[in-house]
Formats: C-alpha cells, sequence, structure tokens
C-alpha cells in the first residue's frame, strides 16, 4: 500500500521533517511501513497528531513543515507518539486542562 | 482557469468613495450596552432581510472603538446605518452620524433617553430602517473586478489537521487573488511567534521586513505579560503541541506572495497585494487579551476593507458575521462528516488523498466569486451574524509599513 514517502496512515509534509502526521487513526497493533522502517504501534493515536518518523535524541528540534516548533525534552524513538509529554516550545509554555479541568503548563 | 469568465459576471453596490460592496445591508449600532436590547428588538423584527447588529458595549471612550464603528458603518458592504445611543454614554455619536453622512448613506441617530424610553425608541428605528431599506434598494449596481475585492483569513477551533489541509489551500486561493490584483489580508502575530525571520523576508521592502519582525516580537512580549499564549485546550487534544507548531498553521494561509505592507484594524489597503494585519495593542497590556474570541478578529478584518473572510477550522467552528460573509473551510474530514451544513467547502479530502491542496485552493477561490456574485454562504444562510468589539489601543502604523 505504501507509495514513496507516504503510508496508509501516515503522511510527511516536508522532506526535511522529524515527523509524521497522523491521517488515519491509528489502533495497538497497527504496523506502517515509512522510508522501509516498519514500525508496530502499541496505543490509539487520533489523526492530526504526530509520531516520529526516526529516533530523535534529548534537545533536538522537531521540524514540522520544514519549520521547527520547538525541542525533544527525552529521547524519542521511532513510531513514537511527539506530544506534551516529550516536546517543549522554544518559545512559551503551552498550557493546557488537566484531567480535573484545571489549567496546567 | 474559469476566473476570468466569472469575474466579468460580478456585480458590487457602488459607494461614494469608489469601493463596491458585494452586500448591501443597513446596520443596526448600538453605542452603549445600555443600548443593546433597543437595538435588538429593531433587528429581530426584519427578520430573512439584510438588518446587522454591531455595538461596542463600553461606557468609557476608546479611540480604537470609534475607529472600528466608523469604518465598519462605512464599510463598502453596509448601505446605511441607525445609532442606537442611550443618551448619557461617552460614545461620540455626533462624530460617527457626520462620518456616515459624509458617505452619502442614510443615517439616524435614537437618542433612548430623548425618544421617550425602550417602546417609542424601538417603533422609531423600526420606521426609520423600513424606508432606509427602500433607499438602499437605490444604489446603483456596476460591474466588480476580482481586484477590487479584499479578503481576509481567520482560523478558529484549530486542530493539527488545519495546518495540513484548510490552511495551506487559502494560502494557494490567497496566492491566486493576489495575481488577479486582490487585496488578501492575513492576521495574527500573535500566531506567527517562532516564524519573525521566514516572514520578514517576505517582505517587499527590507524596512517593512522589519517592522514584521517587531510586530512578532511585539506580540510574543503581549503574551507573555498576559500569561498565555493563543492556545486553547481543543488546540492539545487535537495534536497541536507548541505554539510554534500552532503558527505555521497559522501562517500558511498567507500563500507564498509577497507582503505588501503590515495594517492595523481599520487601515484599508488601496493596492492590490499580500497583507498582514497587526492586531496586537500597542503598549503594555491595559485592557485584556489582544482578541477576546474569533469574532473579535474578524471585525477587524472587517474593519480593513474585508468583503469576504476565508475561515479556517479543524474543531469545527459555527460562527459567521455581521457585515461580511464567512466562507467555512472546513480542515478535518471527521469534523466535515459531523457539521457538513456549516462547512463550505471540504478540505478534509486532502488527508483522505481525495484532492490535493492545489485542488481546493482553486475550490475556494472559485467559492469567493461564487460568494461575491450574491450566493451565501453556509454561515449566511443559517443565520449566523456574530458580532463582538471591546477595549484595545493602538499607536497608528509607521511610514516603512506600506511602501506601495
Amino acid at each position: 500500500m505504501e507509495t514513496a514517502g507516504k503510508s496508509r496512515k501516515l503522511l510527511r509534509i516536508h522532506r526535511d521533517d522529524n515527523v509524521l502526521i497522523v491521517v488515519a487513526p491509528i489502533r495497538p497493533g497497527d504496523r506502517e511501513v515509512f522510508d522501509g522502517q516498519e514500525v508496530v504501534f502499541t496505543q490509539n493515536i487520533a489523526i492530526g497528531h504526530k509520531v516520529a518518523v526516526r529516533d530523535i535524541e534529548t534537545g533536538e528540534k522537531i521540524f514540522k513543515c520544514g519549520v521547527p516548533i520547538g525541542s525533544a525534552k527525552q529521547k524519542i524513538p521511532a513510531g513514537s507518539h511527539i506530544h506534551l509529554h516529550n516536546l517543549k516550545s522554544d518559545y512559551l509554555a503551552t498550557y493546557t486542562l488537566d484531567k480535573d479541568h484545571v489549567f496546567v503548563k | 482557469m474559469s476566473s476570468s469568465s466569472n469575474a466579468l459576471a460580478l456585480q458590487g453596490f457602488l459607494r461614494s468613495d469608489g469601493r463596491k460592496g458585494i452586500r448591501n445591508c443597513i446596520i443596526v449600532a448600538y453605542l452603549v450596552e445600555c443600548a443593546h436590547h433597543v437595538a435588538r428588538e429593531i433587528v429581530d423584527a426584519f427578520r430573512g432581510q439584510p438588518v446587522h447588529l454591531i455595538g461596542f458595549g463600553g461606557c468609557y471612550p476608546n479611540a480604537y472603538a470609534d475607529r472600528m464603528m466608523n469604518t465598519l458603518c462605512t464599510h463598502p458592504n453596509v448601505g446605511g446605518a441607525l445609532l442606537l445611543s442611550l443618551g448619557c454614554e461617552s460614545f461620540n455619536r455626533h462624530r460617527l452620524a457626520e462620518h456616515i453622512a459624509k458617505t452619502g448613506r442614510p443615517v439616524e441617530t435614537v437618542v433612548i433617553q430623548q425618544t421617550g424610553g425602550t417602546r417609542k425608541s424601538i417603533d422609531s428605528g423600526k420606521a426609520w430602517v423600513e424606508r432606509a431599506l427602500r433607499q438602499i434598494a437605490e444604489v446603483p449596481r456596476v460591474p466588480l473586478h476580482v481586484n477590487e475585492l479584499v479578503v481576509g483569513t481567520v482560523c478558529g477551533g484549530s486542530d493539527a489537521t488545519s495546518g495540513i489541509s484548510a490552511n495551506p489551500a487559502v494560502g494557494r486561493a490567497f496566492d491566486i487573488l493576489v495575481r488577479q490584483g486582490a487585496v488578501t489580508i492575513f492576521e495574527e502575530t500573535g500566531e506567527m511567534i517562532g516564524l519573525e525571520n521566514a516572514m520578514s523576508a517576505r517582505a517587499i521592502t527590507p524596512e517593512l521586513g522589519h517592522e514584521l519582525k517587531v510586530s512578532v516580537e511585539k506580540a510574543a512580549h503581549y503574551y507573555k505579560q498576559m500569561g498565555h499564549a493563543s492556545f486553547a485546550p481543543g488546540n492539545a487534544e487535537g495534536g497541536l503541541t507548541t505554539i510554534e507548531e500552532k503558527s505555521i498553521g497559522a501562517y500558511c494561509k498567507s500563500g507564498d506572495s509577497p507582503i505588501s505592507g503590515l495594517i492595523k484594524p481599520g487601515d484599508v489597503p488601496r493596492n492590490g497585494g499580500l497583507y498582514l494585519l497587526d492586531v496586537v495593542p500597542d503598549g503594555e497590556p491595559r485592557f485584556g487579551f489582544p482578541n477576546i474570541n474569533d469574532n473579535a478578529e474578524i471585525a477587524e478584518l472587517i474593519a480593513c476593507g474585508s468583503h469576504v473572510i476565508l475561515f479556517t477550522t479543524g474543531r469545527g467552528s459555527v460562527v459567521g458575521s455581521a457585515i461580511s460573509p464567512v466562507i467555512k473551510i472546513c480542515a478535518n474530514p471527521e469534523t466535515y462528516e459531523r457539521m457538513s451544513d456549516d462547512m463550505d467547502i471540504n478540505a478534509g479530502k486532502i488527508l483522505r488523498l481525495e484532492a490535493s491542496v492545489d485542488e481546493v485552493g482553486d475550490e475556494i477561490y472559485r467559492k469567493v466569486l461564487d460568494v461575491a456574485s450574491g450566493t451565501e454562504s453556509c454561515s449566511e444562510s443559517l443565520g449566523h451574524r456574530e458580532f463582538v468589539l471591546t477595549y484595545k489601543s493602538f499607536e497608528p502604523i509607521g511610514p516603512a509599513c506600506l511602501p506601495g
């Protein structure tokens, strides 16, 4: 099913990107091949979210659309979900609501 | 491309300043919250007719609100205005009425305290609107060309799909419009943080490039003072992690054209091209968040002359606006399936691999012409006419901001 640079569920927007965009919901057990590398997913990942296209080191810039969107807070293995837990802004803290609907950083 | 034949078919309502409207509405404007109910009762009597409610709720004077009301009441889509005053508020109703009258538009002020209270003011206002609707039906219609259109764009209820489907597609539509000589306006500098250098390099002069960079730095400073970035919890649920990532989404709506100018609310560009609207107040924060919601930004885009607003949404906004039609471009295919009645364009097709960004960009461009020719957008046909205007303060733009 894979075509150059695109699997059934993952989309790379820019050639410099180290993240892929989920374009169809990913379920635990899903296998996707990207750039000849197979990743087996262990969790649900919703569309619009990002996964690492390769191993990313702590402090490395994360690129989407060819533009840096922040830095890795920890080592991120290929295929991992990238979000608030492992990516931080280089500009301003991201505020969001926790499970109790309280603003958290 | 079908654009040139469509463009010849367009007609506009000719105004005294030479600008042309794609709609011909009567504005009913309250000048303080105390006059809001009377204004709404008048508008409610004209359901289904082009009578739109706008207003400013504050009792204390504000130069920004004055300028917004001046430019909105004389927008090319507006044929005339009824002003509703309680009588003791600070808003300078005389100056606003004079400004509107100078453009040749019918204008009337109802002062509730002088007219004898609620009921008499409603009756008096309704009678005036009936006459004004007959009067503006006589406004001449003349050929309208694409290079006379002003198109603004805004995003709201963003998720990670906004930046990869709807927003790049609007960028392609903006590129087509700019090539045809139209004015296109994007905002908001608070959502360009992290992208200052990329944007600066697109300015038509180095001096303008510097101004663009300064405007983003101003926004970054302002949001830091507020303790929040322009980032709502729904954004993170949708997969966006940082303000920079959200910025790419907002930024790519601008397309690839050179940037011709930096404007502030109420500045109306006279030459075709792409403009950045700086919506962040000047000076230290005084009145709170730069814009309290999407409609505050839409009102500012309209005050800069926008005939049509391209509104991209991933989570699914439903808003429209008073004065100018809002075209809804839905980025997320799942949202589109749930809320298709509210959506003019399904950009989610890009994510389903059913259409390219360029194809959806062309579809948006054709929808702009369609709506400009009189077809109602989804939000218009559903009756959405949201409006909000709050306190802000701005310095005038500097000489480097409009080099054209």
